[in-house]
């Protein structure tokens, strides 16, 4: 089962008629240790609202008196009951969750990018950027992340290159690309991290294949492994500092063969792209008197 | 108005103490509300349950950045509607101004 697939179980923490309300403490203690181990709670409380019922299973814990289906699970609905005064409560969760099918938990960081759509312009340079395949253009022609799970934890490159600063990663530590508002100065320095980006010659792929002639043709004349070593290392430790991107991927590059047809497929997407919007632009009529606004 | 709280579970960007001291006092609050592990987690696998989030009309989430919350909901196909939604920033403000809002 995949990332985006599987319906979470819902918890309810229940302390309405039939049961005996929570100490503080143990209401505190139960919630915490539930989010904490990945599950989703619900504290419903008369007259109060709570996100609808959806066909997720429920699970209602509480000291329960009696079997009280809440007045939030609608009647036809999975219920499961569990007793806090019988046992731990992510036990009880972990159980149910199995016995219902839902979702199992994974122990990961949530890290891809976000596209901040009001900000994005749709300039592609993410696309042709990103190494690892994780952005693609949709039936629109709008650039689009097309495979999350391909992005390389802890590493925020592609947000980096985008001038726009249209590129989140909300586990991130610093703004703006953790979400925080994005100010003036940041476009200014976000728009200096691109020219320092360039500073491989303008397309990283075309920089990368350069370098490795290079590399080889030194090696080749040199015959000095440790220099062509050292030459590799200095590049990847300016591409570290400059697009703070973490060891382990630099060391998960993909090979220059890989690169070569990445380079050939964003390009082709990319030209694809370009001729679709030429297009457009030639079959739109022009525009009527209205549209000019007279 | 519902509630929404994030529990940030998957990273350690939320302050600690803010998150607890604001979960704390909810809990302590008698209001009702949802809580999630984490919307981060739940965008990334399209979770249905952010559409019933989304769908349930006037909402206050305590969570992060509003331009991060925003943007997990539509990257989830769930786009937040432009009005009646609040979000409050655990990771720049502090638990008492978080859940004076929160509770208002």
């Amino acid at each position: 089962m995949s990332r985006t697939e599987g319906k979470n179980l819902r918890v309810v923490l229940y302390e309405g008629p039939g049961s005996t309300p929570l100490a503080d403490d143990a209401r505190f203690d139960t919630l915490s240790a539930l989010l904490d181990s990945g599950f989703e709670v619900t504290r419903p409380v008369s007259g109060q609202q709570v996100a609808p019922a959806d066909d997720a299973p429920v699970l209602v814990l509480g000291l329960l008196d009696r079997l009280e289906t809440p007045p939030i699970v609608p009647p036809d609905q999975e219920v499961h009951f569990r007793n806090l005064a019988e046992g731990d409560p992510v036990e009880a969760a972990r159980e149910v969750r199995e016995a219902t099918g839902a979702r199992a938990l994974e122990a990961w960081k949530p890290w891809f990018p976000v596209i901040d759509f009001d900000r994005c312009t749709n300039c592609m340079q993410c696309l042709t950027f990103c190494l690892f395949d994780v952005y693609g253009v949709d039936k629109k022609q709008q650039i689009t992340v097309q495979n999350q799970d391909n992005c390389k934890t802890d590493c925020p490159a592609c947000s980096r290159v985008c001038p726009e600063v249209a590129i989140l990663f909300p586990k991130y530590g610093k703004g703006p690309i953790n979400g925080d508002v994005v100010r003036e100065q940041d476009i200014q320095r976000e728009a200096m991290k691109v020219d320092i980006s360039t500073l491989l010659g303008g397309d990283l792929y075309g920089s990368l294949r350069t370098r490795q002639r290079e590399a080889r043709k030194r090696f080749s004349t040199e015959r000095d492994e440790s220099k062509a070593l050292l030459e590799r290392k200095r590049c990847l430790g300016k591409l570290k500092k400059d697009l703070d991107i973490p060891d382990e991927v630099l060391m998960t590059l993909p090979s220059a063969e890989d690169i070569e047809e990445r380079a050939a497929r964003a390009r082709a997407k990319l030209a694809k792209r370009q001729a679709m919007s030429q297009t457009v632009k030639d079959t739109r009529p022009a525009p009527s008197e209205t549209e000019w606004g007279i | 108005m519902s509630i929404l709280y994030c529990n940030c579970t998957y990273a350690k960007v939320v302050p600690p103490e803010v998150k607890k001291d604001v979960l704390r006092r909810l809990s302590d609050s008698g209001q009702a509300f949802d809580a999630v592990a984490d919307l981060c987690d739940m965008s990334a696998r399209k979770d249905p349950a952010l559409k019933k989030i989304a769908d349930g009309g006037c909402t206050k989430i305590a969570a992060c950045y509003p331009r991060a919350v925003k943007w997990l909901f539509h990257a989830a196909g769930t786009p937040l509607p432009p009005d009646g939604v609040e979000v409050l920033n655990m990771r720049e403000d502090s638990a008492d101004d978080v859940i004076k809002e929160l509770l208002a």
